[in-house]
């Protein structure tokens, strides 16, 4: 096995040569044992390739590599591997190898991609949980790329609901990127999900590692959702690597005027699936039954009954739901998932500031609305 | 001609000690030699001396002249002993009775001429002239009526030395200038919240701040009319009273900064400081310690625009005076204590392109916008009171024909409320309620038992510290102040949750 990690951590010789020396030597073992005289008979690698390998084999023997990375308890799994999932092979290019820690996708499961924005609005942050959390509740395994913004609420939305989600990342599995999830990280490998790359450990996030792992993530999946995107989101090169390898796409529409949403609208428009509610979702992919209970599962009594969102005081179930006062009403009506500012609900509302104030304070207290930004107020996550 | 001695003041820091200006003239070699550890400046005085006395028409005769500045420890600077020098000498040599300097303490620099230049520092000097039971003074004629602002002493200009020769000879000179009332002129040149459109949440925090003396901080876009702002407090600060008047004059006085006219500092000051300013600069310093920025916003407004932008180690060296009230300066001359009660205005933008959390706008990162606010440190925060947004300034705004409040009817407000404070904390050492601490907190601002159960629930809902919770007591505090109403309610405390200093989640980017 050392070899065969030696011959696909080698750098600067694509995944398909790589296939094709293997199959020549028949071992990777071979490949490193090899001669010159007999390496320079291969017509297929070029006068830098077979530098490239005559390099490699210089450098320090492969037993040592291979001992770090069983310590680093990375596991390493080639193409050939019978754990190597299937999908992933039928995509055109796929990786020689993948360095996983903790678990690979289950390969019967249904898998969904949540992808979309860094720089996302609470919006988006919303339905990123809400789809996630409905998927996995449903045992769905939802994929993503651990990034900020969409990425990460999409892996927190999946394990909320207990399920199994996994992070495909531009870097080393053993490196965490961005820093700040470290928690998320963390927690994705105790609820048995993975953390998968195509990169050796070690290896730093390049920019241009990402838009090569987005065909990992849309060749996981099933279907791929798109929760915010912008026109020029690196979430849309994902939607075209899914379109290549034949994968369904769902997009979150959004305000016309909300450049966030430009690039989802503009996926629906050219025939992409509409994600309207997960229920919808659930419905269409044949999930019901277990959707609405599931999804709600491990959540506490509050936090269910706020997920339905307020629709005016008195028509509430819930026995301790207090009734809210006609002025909370209105000020509460002004107010969605963009932020408004205090200003503009006063000029709204033709409240004065002092009134607007309080009883924003007053909405935010009992866990309506969120202030997230100074005085800049949402209406609260379910 | 003999030995004779004549009473001045040298400024140290911003404290004032007494001087004795001692001249004697004898037989000998002619020389003039001055000793008592002077500084150049002040060697440099024999020279002018001399000169000012011969071209006033007096006779210098070449004698062995030695004059000492005692107390001999105490380091001498400026210009400002130049006159009592000359009326030592002319003393000695009998131009003028012994009898007839007694009673006087004599400051002024001299010109070759023999005319009276103006000092700086006359006011704390005749101040603590007072102290020590000295009734007359004779000053530069330019600083009479700064020092005429101390009742119960006689205070004397003088043009020339001639003019002081002749007021020791117990003639009365005609007095040319008319002692004028100079208007009210203060509200001139500070612009007016009328004219800010819209931002009424920002006036609100404003008109708290003030009222009871709590630090500000405003976050907003570019271009939302906070430096405007913080320009309008300056006129709804309320007018000091006769005493922090004299305190804050004292301070300009010292480092030269009042108007000849009339000297008396009638309002608050409000200073702006430019984000490249040094440490020094602000709280003051130097070789010899000088007040800085925060000493000359000592009883009004010190406005930080662009917080970020600052050094963080200059923000940082504000922490101990926005406490203390005061700041302490230790330098190898000695240690100086200069006051600095101000109220702290900040403005900042949310993020380094402003626009946070407007995502249609706002091109920052989220490393970036935390790189921003990781500028500004907890401890930093932990000193203001009041947070407030000022949103970017829109259409309807500027389309809206009416005028706001004029800033003259929330100054009354302003000036009610702090009428209310000082009445609470009599014979204690507060003066606002931003002042209070542990214990005055509990015992000053009691609250009901719906008041209470509000407090908890914000406790646990928002998350809030120890220090965030006091804080917002005592905004609360004031906004009752501001009311008129003694206690403290639901609805105050509303809203001084909605002014809350941003928690630490949104601090964190």
């Amino acid at each position: 096995m050392k070899y065969e990690y030696w011959l696909a951590r080698m750098r600067g010789i694509s995944a398909k040569k790589k296939s094709l020396l293997r199959k020549n030597m028949k071992t990777a073992e071979a490949v490193y044992y090899i001669e010159e005289t007999q390496l320079n008979q291969l017509e297929f690698l070029n006068e830098k390739e077979r530098n490239t390998i005559l390099q490699a084999k210089k450098q320090g023997g492969p037993g040592a590599e291979y001992e770090k990375l069983l310590e680093k308890k990375i596991r390493f799994i080639p193409w050939f591997s019978e754990e190597y999932p299937e999908r992933l092979k039928e995509i055109e290019d796929f990786p020689y190898a993948l360095y996983v820690k903790g678990s690979l996708p289950e390969k019967n499961s249904r898998k969904a991609a949540i992808v979309g924005a860094r720089r996302c609005t609470p919006y988006g942050e919303k339905y990123a949980v809400d789809f996630a959390r409905m998927l996995a509740g449903c045992g769905v395994e939802v994929i993503s790329g651990m990034a900020r913004g969409i990425d990460g609420m999409g892996h927190r939305g999946a394990l909320m609901s207990g399920g199994k989600t996994y992070a495909v990342l531009g870097c080393g599995a053993d490196v965490c990127y961005p820093k700040e999830h470290i928690g998320l990280y963390a927690d994705i490998l105790e609820q048995g999900g993975g953390i998968l790359s195509e990169l050796p450990p070690g290896t730093p996030p390049l920019a241009h590692h990402f838009p090569a792992r987005n065909r990992i993530i849309s060749g996981l999946a099933d279907a791929v959702l798109v929760m915010e995107a912008g026109r020029k989101s690196g979430s849309l090169i994902t939607v075209d690597m899914a379109l290549e390898q034949g994968r369904d796409v769902y997009a979150l529409p959004g305000p016309v005027n909300s450049a966030m949403s430009d690039g989802c609208n503009l996926l629906i428009r050219q025939g992409a699936g509409i994600l309207l509610s997960p229920e919808d979702l659930a419905e269409e992919w044949g999930l019901q039954g277990m959707s609405k209970k599931a999804a709600c599962q491990g959540l506490s009594e509050d936090e269910k009954t706020a997920g339905k969102g307020y629709d005016g005081g008195g028509k509430k179930d819930s026995k301790n739901e207090k009734v809210l006062e006609t002025k909370e009403k209105l000020v509460y009506s002004c107010l969605d998932l963009y932020p408004r500012s205090v200003d503009q609900v006063a000029a709204e509302t033709k409240l004065d500031i002092r009134t607007v104030m309080e009883l924003l304070v007053t909405l935010e207290l009992e866990g309506y609305i969120r202030e997230i930004s100074k005085n800049q107020y949402i209406i609260a996550r379910c | 001609m003999s030995f004779s001695t004549i009473l001045s003041a040298a400024i140290d820091g911003l404290g004032v000690e007494l001087v004795r200006v001692e001249s004697d003239v004898s037989n000998g070699l002619p020389v003039f030699h001055m000793v008592g550890y002077l500084s150049s400046e002040v060697k440099e005085a024999g020279e002018r001396v001399r000169t000012a006395i011969r071209n006033s028409g007096f006779d210098f005769p070449a004698k062995r002249t030695v004059v000492n500045l005692s107390p001999a420890t105490l380091r001498k600077r400026g210009a400002s002993f130049d006159l009592p020098i000359a009326v030592a000498i002319l003393e000695s040599l009998g131009q003028i009775s012994p009898e007839a300097a007694g009673g006087y303490l004599i400051t002024g620099e001299l010109g070759l001429d023999g005319k009276v230049r103006k000092v700086p520092g006359v006011l704390p000097i005749i101040m603590e002239g007072k102290q020590n039971g000295i009734t007359r003074f004779i000053v530069p004629a330019e600083n009479r009526s700064e020092g005429s602002l101390v009742s119960g002493v006689e205070v004397i200009g003088a043009e020339s030395l001639r003019d002081v020769v002749r007021i020791l000879a117990g003639e009365k000179l005609p007095v040319n200038r008319e002692e004028s009332e100079i208007e009210d002129n203060w509200e001139e040149d500070i612009p007016d919240f009328a004219d800010i459109k819209g931002q009424e949440n920002v006036k609100r925090a404003a008109e708290i701040a003030v009222a009871g003396g709590h630090n500000l901080l405003m976050i907003g876009p570019p271009g939302s009319g906070k430096s405007m702002t913080a320009k309008c407090i300056a006129g709804i600060l309320p007018e000091p009273d006769m005493e922090e008047s004299l305190e804050i004059t004292k301070i300009y006085s010292v480092l030269g900064m009042l108007n000849e006219t009339s000297p008396l500092i009638r309002k608050r000051p409000f200073r702006e400081v430019h984000h490249t300013a040094t440490r020094a600069a602000l709280i003051g310093g130097g070789l010899i310690p000088r007040p800085g920025e925060i000493s000359l916003a000592h009883g009004g407004v010190l406005f930080l625009d662009e917080l970020p932008e600052f050094r963080k180690s200059v923000i940082e060296v504000l922490r101990q005076p926005l406490e203390e009230k005061s700041v302490q300066i230790s330098r190898t001359y000695g240690n100086y204590r200069f006051p600095a009660d101000f109220i702290m205005v900040a403005a900042m933008n949310p993020c380094p392109c402003g626009c946070y959390p407007d995502r249609k706008k706002c091109t920052c990162t989220p490393a970036q916008i935390h790189m921003y606010l990781s500028r500004i440190s907890r401890p930093f925060l932990d000193r203001i009171d009041l947070c407030v947004e000022a949103p970017r300034v829109e259409y309807r705004h500027l389309a809206d024909e009416r005028k706001g409040e004029c800033s003259a009817i929330i100054r009354k407000r302003v000036s009610r409320a702090r009428k209310l404070q000082k009445e609470r904390y009599k014979g204690t050492k507060i003066t606002t309620n931003s002042m209070l601490k542990g214990e005055e907190i509990k015992y000053y601002c009691a609250l009901g038992k719906r008041e209470r159960a509000l407090m908890e629930q914000a406790f646990t809902v928002m998350g809030l510290t120890a220090r965030a919770y006091h804080r917002i007591i005592k905004t609360a505090r004031t906004i009752a102040d501001l009311s008129g109403e003694e206690r403290i309610r639901e609805n105050h405390l509303k809203e001084a949750v909605g002014y809350r200093v941003v928690d630490e989640k949104y601090w964190q980017g």
